[in-house]
């Protein structure tokens, strides 16, 4: 990038730099002429000039001038107009100027914010853009939050500076010059003057804002390593919490914070200073012309007219001059702020363009086996990881990299993988050196997984497909507005040097799954999630999740097939027990009165959890139904129970999840409203404190709680309230609240809740383990299985992927390496998180679904345990950065050397 | 049966007779009721051990493997407390307990049963000198059956 921010904006705008300087000019012509025009209204038709006969006229819009050597030439001799019409006329011609002016402003300050804009875009996306490009041992120096700050606050004023770039000091210059060009004109020595204090001011202000200027850079550097710190306490929490140094991470940060508010505050100071300095000198002037001039005038050197015209035109000087220095200023800011940020991404060993280059067309496989020749890694310390080692890896060969504590195996997978350069000799792919291939060829005919997962915060699939997503394969046909807006889009884009790739259209590279398009993909991603394990895990994710009806109508459309075949299926094997349904004119013993009473699932804030008891509607049906009494006189009850077994308890005892009525915080808030409550009628208490006791009630469960609080009088109160509810249920709630009925799906609710439609019994511990394994196999039964899987593939991963665990983010790592059908599978410790049977399970899985239909890829795995070895063709020890031993694991095994050593 | 009355059966077991009402009562609110018919098992021998259960009502037998197949060692009736020993040990269940007849039993969890002896000592003396009680049976039983070889 341009180490100077004048030249990197002169290079990409230089056109529309001086288009604008031409437009500026030209919005000068009605602009200066609406200066004028006053004086010849209030002259000509107010004051009479020109009109002293009665009914004399003077010409309008009359178009003559005085040309050297012709005389006076007259193009048109204008519209003759009396006083009155004249009045008129150069009164609209005011009005028309206004406009003229005003739209003109309008274009120019359109025209520069546009400007800006396009240029900070173009800066952004060059920073990151830099980022996609840097060589991998940058990113060990790196924070990611500093990056970020860096190209989303620290380049943002780069874009309101950008449009004023160059107008502005032409603009102001000229006028500062006019103005001063008029003093000296009117009187030669006032003129000198005001120059010399001018002169000051050029010479002594900026001079007085360097200061500024290296307190603006401690500023910026100290806020962005602030927004480090920041992401780095996010990024370690779990360390900070283990560690109990959360009050160290306080100090640190106040401490930086201290620093930053005495630059800011020291930054103030100055500003204010060099403020003070600046009005001052400018109101000097005045005062000198007063003393000076004045004593001119009574000595009789100068005469009244010209000493009020000159104060008048200095009146016009300060203006611009200050504006001049602000904009001097905020370029020297932004020239600081700029080249801080090139510097941080200036980096050596930028990968060139070309290898990321877009690619559309698949490259062909890669046939060459993979050397490594004479190659030596050393890290960051200058420690070996890897010396001089040569060997070649051959297509379709499986191999285990074996390695000792030290043994650098690891290395070579990473520098395969392109994730670490050679320090010395290299890895080449037939002749060609790997660091040369165009990413289109090492990203799509390699694949790569690690036990150090990344994972983006996006739905499952989202990540599991990641891995295809090369290059826009299908033109989205856009019409209408729609077509409009792409259209703006593309244009846009390439004005601010931006690709204009379509994140609309369908990146997933079908065929490199084996697969033709969005309907037969699903079949490839079954097969890796089998082969990884994840299968089970992800259909559990499906279950506890809401389906996206717009996505899954097959499951709604089905639910009720579904639920009678539950049923079925429970009678069959004599575990009717296990589920209590849900019945429209019955209560539900194993489910929440509040669930009783409601029969429907939340679907809006209004009667979700603890809005429940204070919704008007909802308490005055309770009212109706003769309950609200009962569940306050139960609500009482238990809380008086609850309080009597818990009060005594820390806040933090894992008891408290037992106790599903309030949460620990909320027992001395109830211990002061059962005292304030008790003994007191029920129509004295306030209609606040009746519903949070009343709410209590709708958490109870008989079974489970056995305070032994549940009469049938009660459940057929509680079952008539249900439909004195929906009864009446006014519009405001319709949307609130999904009812539930037998025939139709719940789209508020789980898909477990939805195929169950009922509540598993308390009093079975095994019984969700056992409804769960029925209700796959129903599922699979009636062919929704692969309906639920993609239910579970919409679960969101979170940051970072930390919505799973350590284990399904590396089995989904394997997975999406997989998923590609790659020539050479690269798994680098792939799944330490797992223990060993699993791993062993996955590693045999693995390597057949990779050679499924007769596909034969290299597969490079570094083991965490020698004994997986004997699965692969070839087995490579490492120790101490050196290859030790190479051949088949029964070679190797007859020896008598490491490998051997390791496995005994 | 309610919680008062379940209060009223752990009172019973001698492990529990010394402790206080209310701390019964919390445990067994915290505990799970949990019912099985006859035939079903509880727990299997090998099993981590992650609860002990005290029976409310109806009989379980008590199995232990053997190469000629399972075993019955013991009966357990009402108020009796089964699967202690795993929680306390860490170790894996010594027995199988299987279901006599309909059967309802209160699952106490490995960590609330680990918890309430940590915070109640009278408690955890009481389950002491049960333990050092069957250890002295054990060790006369041991004598009896030396002397008698």
């Amino acid at each position: 990038m341009e180490p100077s921010i004048a030249r990197y904006i002169w290079k990409h705008t230089k056109k529309q730099q001086l288009w604008i300087l031409m437009i500026v000019v030209l919005s000068m012509i009605p602009y200066f002429m609406s200066f004028d025009l006053p004086k010849l209204i209030v002259n000509g038709p107010i004051q009479g000039g020109g009109f002293e006969q009665p009914g004399a006229t003077q010409p309008f819009m009359r178009l003559h001038y005085n040309l050297p050597f012709i005389g006076e030439v007259q193009f048109f001799s204008g519209f003759q107009l009396d006083r009155k019409a004249t009045l008129f006329a150069l009164s609209f011609v005011f009005l028309l100027l206004v406009v003229i002016n005003g739209l003109f402003k309008l274009y120019i300050n359109t025209y520069k914010g546009r400007l800006g804009e396009r240029m900070l875009r173009r800066i952004r996306f060059d920073l990151v853009d830099r980022v996609l490009r840097f060589p991998p041992f940058y990113f060990k120096r790196v924070k990611s939050a500093e990056v970020a700050t860096m190209v989303k606050d620290e380049v943002e004023p780069l874009g309101g500076f950008i449009g004023d770039a160059f107008v502005q000091p032409v603009l102001l210059g000229g006028q500062a010059l006019t103005a001063m060009l008029f003093i000296v004109v009117q009187n030669f020595w006032l003129g000198m003057i005001a120059a010399v204090i001018v002169v000051i001011q050029i010479a002594l202000i900026p001079r007085m804002r360097r200061r500024l200027i290296v307190l603006g850079r401690e500023r910026q550097l100290t806020a962005r390593a602030l927004s480090g710190r920041v992401g780095e306490i996010v990024d370690g929490i779990g360390a900070v919490h283990v560690h109990d140094t959360s009050n160290y991470e306080r100090a640190d940060i106040a401490a930086r914070l201290g620093l930053i508010f005495k630059i800011r505050f020291d930054l103030y100071q100055w500003k204010f200073m060099v403020k003070f300095l600046n009005n001052f000198l400018a109101q000097v002037t005045p005062f000198l012309f007063y003393m000076i001039g004045g004593y001119l005038v009574i000595q009789g050197r100068l005469d009244v007219g010209q000493l009020v015209a000159v104060i008048g035109a200095y009146k016009d000087l300060p203006g611009p001059m200050k504006e001049l220095i602000d904009w001097d200023q905020a370029r020297q800011d932004i020239q600081v702020k700029y080249q801080q940020v090139v510097e941080q991404f200036t980096a050596e060993g930028l990968i060139a363009p070309r290898i990321g280059a877009l690619t559309i067309d698949d490259p062909d496989p890669m046939t060459n086996p993979l050397s490594a020749i004479s190659l030596s890694i050393a890290d960051d310390g200058g420690a070996m990881l890897l010396d001089r080692i040569s060997l070649q890896i051959k297509p379709g060969e499986t191999v285990a990299l074996v390695s000792t504590a030290t043994g650098g195996a690891e290395a070579l997978a990473e520098a395969f993988a392109r994730l670490n350069w050679p320090d010395s000799g290299r890895i080449a792919s037939g002749a060609d050196d790997l660091l040369e291939l165009p990413e289109s060829v090492t990203g799509r005919r390699m694949s790569y997984a690690s036990s150090d997962v990344f994972l983006f915060q996006a739905s499952l699939r989202d990540n599991l497909l990641y891995g295809l997503k090369h290059a826009p394969l299908t033109s989205v046909p856009y019409d209408g507005a729609a077509a409009d807006q792409h259209r703006w889009n593309i244009n846009e884009a390439r004005r601010s040097g931006n690709p204009d790739f379509d994140i609309h259209s369908d990146w997933i590279n079908y065929a490199s799954a084996g697969a033709t398009g969005p309907h037969d993909l699903f079949e490839a991603v079954r097969r890796v999630l089998d082969a990884v394990v994840l299968s089970r895990d992800i259909l559990d994710l499906g279950l506890r999740s809401s389906a996206d009806l717009t996505r899954h109508t097959e499951l709604a459309r089905r639910i009720v097939e579904l639920r009678a075949a539950l049923r079925t299926r429970l009678e069959h094997e004599g575990l009717s027990g296990l589920v209590v349904p849900f019945e429209p004119g019955a209560y539900n013993k194993e489910a929440t009165i509040g669930q009783n009473l409601l029969f429907g699932a939340a679907a809006g804030p209004e009667l979700a959890d603890r809005a429940l008891a204070a919704n008007p509607y909802f308490a005055s049906v309770l009212r109706q139904a003769g309950l609200d009494r009962t569940l306050y006189e139960m609500g009482m009850e238990i809380a008086e129970q609850a309080i009597e077994l818990f009060a005594d308890l820390p806040p933090d005892h894992q008891f408290f999840q037992q106790l599903a009525f309030m949460s620990a915080e909320e027992i001395p808030t109830y211990e002061t409203l059962l005292q304030r409550l008790k003994n007191r009628p029920h129509e004295a208490v306030s209609e606040n404190d009746r519903a949070m006791i009343v709410t209590l009630s709708f958490a109870y469960i008989e079974p489970r709680h056995r305070f032994g609080l549940l009469s049938d009088e009660l459940m057929s109160k509680i079952v008539a309230a249900r439909n004195r509810f929906y009864e009446n249920l006014p519009p405001e709630l319709q949307n609130a609240i999904e009812r539930y009925d037998p025939a139709k799906y719940i789209a508020a609710a789980t898909v477990m809740d939805n195929v169950l439609f009922g509540r598993v019994g308390n009093n079975h511990p095994d019984a969700p383990d056992r409804i769960r394994s029925i209700v796959y196999d129903i599922l699979d039964e009636l062919g929704l299985y692969a309906e639920l899987l993609d239910v579970g593939l919409d679960f969101n991963v979170g940051s970072g992927g930390r919505r799973l665990t350590g284990g399904q983010r590396q089995k989904l790592d394997v997975a999406r390496a997989l998923l590609k059908r790659p020539d050479f599978l690269i798994l680098n410790r792939p799944l330490s998180a797992l223990d060993q049977r699993m791993q062993d399970k996955v590693l045999r899985n693995v390597l057949e679904e990779a050679r499924r239909d007769d596909h034969s890829p290299a597969i490079v795995w570094v083991v965490t345990n020698p004994a997986m070895g004997m699965m692969f063709d070839r087995v490579i020890v490492f120790n101490s950065g050196k290859l030790v031993e190479d051949g088949t694991p029964e070679t190797l095994l007859a020896g008598s050397g490491i490998f051997k050593e390791l496995l005994s | 049966m309610l919680l008062k009355d379940e209060v009223g059966m752990l009172q019973r077991v001698p492990l529990f007779s010394a402790i206080e009402p209310t701390k019964l009562k919390l445990l067994a609110f915290t505990s799970d009721r949990v019912s099985y018919s006859a035939g079903q098992i509880l727990f299997r021998q090998g099993d981590e051990g992650d609860a002990a259960y005290v029976i409310l009502s109806g009989r379980a037998d008590i199995l232990v493997d053997s190469d000629s197949g399972p075993i019955k060692v013991a009966e357990l009736e009402p108020n009796s407390i089964v699967g202690e020993i795993a929680i306390l040990c860490n170790s894996s269940r010594t027995a199988t307990v299987r279901a006599a007849s309909p059967l309802e039993a209160l699952r106490i969890r490995k960590d609330h049963f680990l918890r309430l002896m940590r915070e109640f000592p009278e408690m955890t003396i009481e389950i002491l000198r049960v333990l050092a009680d069957r250890l002295s049976h054990t060790t006369a039983d041991l004598i009896d059956a030396r002397s008698a070889k």
